[in-house]
């Protein structure tokens, strides 16, 4: 008589569908999974207690490494709470830069989401398509900040410059022939703004051509439906937010909820799930990058009308312009003083909070009214999904594991922060 | 904004009966302090009770109040320290006695832990924040029974800053390395830590070895009184 016992399994940390540097120590009874327990933190790298030692401005950039994919977001609750304690706020077109950024950064983060969890799960076309748009979106941030992933283009008081009058253009090339380029830069000839609002126009279609390949596609659904379900008092217990809690039917954004910048100005829905399963947090994402696309077409088009300031007048929390520092011994001072000690932020305590493409993303900032954090705390979306991976997978099949992490949307940076 | 803030701080008030205090913080958001004894009980009240119903728990943390509004760098009086040597340990001083500083938040202790919470039905937030009676064996009751969410964040204060919580299933070390020795976030944990690891070629393995360099300030930490936000002066 043989004897039956359950297996031990490791997955990842090199696994190609941890999605980073995941390793779980999965039970198995066959191909049941009876208990899974990730461990994390191979990329821990005490974000938080760097930015206690760094003036405020000098840690934006350390929020972009946190969840790479949608990095002005995480920049956006930082700054967000900056402002709070400062009672400083961003002038108009800052707000709606930002917002729109946000935007963009949300379908950049999706398209990734998407394109991950449909190759994980056995479909290889939707990631090539995805990654073809997402080139334009990375286009859109280096326009704006000379880089294609880590901006650092939020401040607090507004955003670091205005919107560039063009776009960079594409050139020949021994791989590439003037006529290809031509056609890659016919979008390119206007404004940045002109750029996105042509993207806009054009995205929605892309977004049919990904739900071609996954919507009614069987083994789509066969992968996903009824596979990892949350019910929706189980998604408030376990602390989802974001698309994870919306999939499972509760209609809760902050966007919409408790509306930062001018977001209550815009006009977007909010969609909602009804089974809590993998397919249908799919559906929401999807519709997600939809309204996204109308949000940005919005606030490009207030844009164009609307010239003014991007960043507060306020000399606590901005240098002085060059000229007046080439002419102003203060100035001189002041700019000196602002780039080597930073600015100092009065005591107390806030959190602020975004509706990142995962989640909640909330910064809890105390200062004790020096010039750096006392202590920052970064509440990480994609660390509360994580720790439900367990409840989520038991009584799954291996296979199944996968389909969850896609569904999560993990990214490392952010869960081991 | 400031009036559902007091509406909402009335019920909290009605129903703890006691059970916690409320602290200043800025106009839009509502922080109680919550006795440890009594954690579990307000915890409880505020999460079933049908006017608050806090039934997310959004974030749990902690914060070492060791250094606060300790300067690295002399701001109140001529220094003969310039900003740049504001690094060495000499030129570091206390506050002032003369400014009568107000109590620091926790009230003298070290250790804080602090919960958020949002209420999805009622669409409102409140912050909670426990003082650990002790510094040296900080302990907390755990809320894993109210919110399942509780028990990664919980995982994490314990690595981080070594705070014990009574009753959590399963308290393990989470984001540091195997085998890790000490509290990386608290404010006597060096930033640069106390090992480094390196591949030894000849034993042909990891290797751990204490830290080859020098923990050293870049910018100091000063603290600059801004009338503009004195509170005092405000009315």
């Amino acid at each position: 008589m043989s004897e039956i016992r359950n297996y031990t399994m490791n997955f990842g940390p090199q696994h190609p569908s941890a999605h980073g540097v995941l390793r779980l120590v999965l039970e198995l009874d066959g191909e049941t999974i009876q208990k899974a327990d990730p461990h994390i933190g191979l990329l821990h790298r005490g974000t938080e207690k760097l930015a206690e030692s760094k003036p405020f401005n000098q840690s934006i950039g350390y929020m972009d490494r946190l969840d790479y994919v949608s990095m002005m977001c995480n920049e956006h609750a930082y700054v967000l709470a900056i402002e709070s304690l400062l009672g400083v706020a961003a002038p108009e077109r800052a707000q709606y830069i930002r917002v729109m950024f946000d935007e963009i950064t949300r379908i950049l983060n999706h398209l990734m989401w998407i394109g991950a969890h449909a190759i994980d799960i056995g479909a290889m076309t939707v990631f090539l398509l995805a990654f073809k748009e997402r080139e334009e979106l990375m286009d859109l941030y280096e326009a704006v900040s000379g880089a294609r992933m880590h901006a650092t283009y939020y401040r607090p008081g507004g955003v670091h410059r205005d919107l560039p009058d063009s776009m960079p253009k594409y050139q020949a090339s021994k791989w590439r022939s003037q006529k290809d380029c031509d056609r890659m830069n016919e979008s390119r000839q206007g404004s940045m703004l002109d750029f996105i609002l042509a993207f806009t126009r054009r995205f929605p279609k892309c977004v049919d051509d990904y739900e071609t390949l996954l919507t009614d596609n069987r083994i789509w659904k066969q992968r996903t439906v009824n596979i990892g379900v949350v019910t929706p008092e189980r998604a408030l217990q376990l602390g989802f937010t974001g698309p994870m809690l919306r999939g499972s039917g509760v209609e809760w954004d902050l966007r919409r909820k408790q509306p930062y910048e001018v977001y209550d100005r815009l006009d977007f829905d909010i969609p909602v799930g009804v089974n809590g399963d993998c397919y249908d947090r799919y559906l929401v994402r999807v519709a997600e990058m939809r309204q996204s696309t109308r949000i940005i077409a919005q606030c490009a088009e207030w844009l164009q009308g609307n010239p003014g300031p991007v960043m507060a007048d306020n000399t606590k929390v901005r240098a002085p312009r060059r000229v007046q520092m080439k002419e102003d011994m203060e100035s001189l001072i002041h700019h000196f003083k602002f780039f080597t000690e930073g600015y100092c932020v009065p005591e107390g305590e806030t959190y602020a909070a975004v509706e990142a493409p995962k989640g909640e993303l909330g910064v809890y900032l105390v200062s004790d009214g020096a010039n750096k954090p006392y202590r920052l705390k970064v509440r990480a979306p994609g660390f509360v999904h994580l720790s439900a991976l367990d409840e989520m997978v038991r009584g799954h099949m291996l296979a199944d594991v996968v389909a969850v992490i896609g569904t999560q949307d993990i990214v490392f940076g952010e869960v081991d922060r | 904004m400031s009036e559902h803030i007091e509406a909402l701080a009335r019920d909290v008030d009605a129903q703890l009966q006691g059970r916690g205090t409320r602290v200043p913080s800025l106009a839009h958001e509502l922080t109680y302090e919550i006795p440890a004894a009594s954690l579990l009980d307000a915890a409880r009240i505020l999460r079933d009770h049908p006017a608050l119903k806090f039934d997310l728990l959004v974030d749990v943390t902690a914060v070492d109040y060791l250094q606060f509004r300790e300067e690295q760098w002399v701001t109140q009086s001529a220094s003969n320290t310039g900003f740049s040597r504001g690094r060495s340990p000499a030129s570091r001083m206390q506050p002032a006695e003369e400014h009568a500083m107000p109590p620091r938040p926790a009230a003298g202790a070290r250790f804080a832990v602090v919960y958020h919470l949002l209420s999805v039905a009622n669409n409102q937030r409140i912050r909670l924040r426990v003082k650990c009676e002790s510094d040296e064996d900080p302990v907390v009751d755990s809320v894993v029974p109210l919110w399942a969410s509780a028990n990664w964040f919980e995982r994490e204060v314990f690595d981080l800053f070594g705070i014990i919580f009574r009753g959590h299933p399963d308290l393990r070390r989470i984001l540091t390395d195997y085998g890790f020795t000490g509290h990386p976030f608290r404010k006597d944990f060096p930033l640069i830590g106390n090992v480094e690891v390196r591949y030894d070629t000849e034993r042909k393995r990891v290797v751990y070895e204490p830290v080859s360099i020098e923990p050293r300030v870049l910018v100091p930490k000063v603290i600059r009184d801004d009338n503009r936000y004195n509170p005092a002066l405000k009315q």
